[in-house]
């Protein structure tokens, strides 16, 4: 039984299908890696599987509650601190304790510090924490490496292995080779959508009411 | 749902949250009004009833982008919607705080500020009834105006465009109240009218909002 099923998937941005044709399934304890070129749609496609932006076509099949998202920014309040941040989202998803994650991730020394103070980096593994806390079994996460040194991405990579390892599933968008060669590839490219001629126009206006 | 509740009052009263932005805008209002005018009580007591809503609706209109904006700009808008609460309690949640952080606040400083203005005594409880009943109207109408505009930079003047004219039914009911109040006449249709623009609100503006910030969020 698969945890995630896509077939025959095609998403658009900002009204313009950008890749179509995509098939892919996700078992427990497996890891997709996207690949392709900038603006081959891996966002778009993260962002339309975690139900942000309904499929252009196809389908999308999952169980309901099952997706964590992370995307590019970590949503993070610069005026709370560490663990304040993570204690919010843990509550969110009705979790209990933030102390694994913040352990997880090496936070456990910053927990009182105002995630405001925190460098690039250390925001980023508190992004990640908070996907320990979401309880979610099929992690979305969206360039998760950006900023982060080798140090941790190696942490990354060892987080995500503990995930497959309880059952989990993640499908990661991503340039840098995060140390995981268990994972399959899917390359975006050949999905390409098809230039439409006239009709290639962004639908704007029309589309919020189609 | 609570733990967002909490996290929004927590954010708007640490350093940099807007919290007392719309009081302090309200106080110089009701401080320069007697400058402009004069200090003269016979041209003063009139008018107070009308100075008093409508500075309180220009605070509340004050800190409306912050209700989506911040969250949508720090990505925390997107995380929220793949969150298991749906859109609907989120929004009636952040409008429930912007409430608690201006509207609240408004109505319970607002006896002292119409000292300034010479409001006659006897209207006082009605200006607090009035805001208290009325205040919850304006935020829910400004969430609704802030998820329509919270992709837009620089959407603050958008937001303020959208929501005024929404915003005159309130103004004019609960000026009424007040001025009724003032000159010691029945305000109870007023005050059904006020309550129920507000319960109207609280019923629909969720599922409006909602819907817009599925859009804007695509």
């Amino acid at each position: 039984m698969s945890m995630l099923a896509v077939r025959d998937l095609a998403v658009a941005r900002g009204g313009m299908r950008v890749a179509e044709g995509i098939s892919f399934t996700l078992d427990p304890g497996k890891a997709l890696i996207l690949r392709g070129p900038n603006g081959i749609g891996k966002t778009t496609l993260l962002r339309t599987i975690a139900g942000l932006q309904p499929p252009a076509a196809g389908q999308i099949e999952t169980t309901p509650d099952s997706l964590a998202y992370a995307a590019h920014a970590d949503g993070l309040k610069s005026a709370l601190s560490v663990a304040e941040n993570l204690r919010f989202w843990a509550s969110i998803f009705g979790a209990q304790g933030i102390d694994a994650a913040l352990s997880a991730l090496d936070l456990t020394g910053l927990a009182d510090r105002p995630a405001g103070t925190l460098s690039a980096g250390q925001k980023r593994r508190l992004g990640l924490a908070r996907l320990l806390v979401t309880g979610r079994l099929v992690w979305l996460l969206d360039e998760p490496t950006v900023s982060l040194d080798a140090d941790a991405v190696a942490l990354f990579g060892q987080v995500i292995r503990a995930h497959l390892r309880t059952g989990g599933a993640a499908l990661i968008a991503s340039h840098i080779d995060l140390g995981l060669p268990e994972a399959e590839m899917l390359d975006l490219t050949p999905h390409r959508a098809a230039p439409r001629g006239a009709n290639a126009v962004p639908a704007g206006f029309n589309e919020a009411f189609g | 749902m609570r733990a967002l509740l909490i996290r929004d009052l927590r954010l708007a009263t640490r350093a940099g949250g807007g919290f007392g932005l719309g009081l302090a805008f309200f106080l110089i209002l009701c401080t320069l009004v007697p400058f402009g005018v004069g200090p003269d009580a016979a041209m003063l007591s009139p008018i107070a009833p009308g100075i008093l809503w409508v500075g309180a609706l220009l605070s509340c209109l004050l800190s409306l982008d912050r209700i989506f904006a911040l969250d949508h700009e720090d990505g925390s808008l997107d995380l929220l919607a793949t969150a298991p609460i749906p859109l609907e309690a989120v929004v009636a949640v952040k409008a429930a705080a912007h409430w608690l952080t201006t509207g609240l606040p408004l109505t319970l400083a607002a006896p002292i500020f119409a000292l300034l203005l010479h409001l006659p005594g006897a209207a006082t409880g009605d200006l607090v009834l009035s805001l208290l009943i009325g205040t919850p109207a304006l935020s829910l109408l400004g969430a609704f105006g802030a998820a329509l505009t919270v992709g837009l930079r620089r959407g603050g003047l958008l937001l303020s465009l959208l929501v005024l004219p929404l915003y005159v039914p309130t103004l004019i009911f609960g000026a009424e109240i007040v001025r009724r109040g003032a000159i010691g006449a029945d305000a109870a249709s007023p005050l059904a009218l006020l309550a129920g623009i507000t319960l109207l609100s609280a019923a629909l503006i969720p599922f409006a909002a909602a819907a817009a910030l599925r859009i804007n969020l695509r």
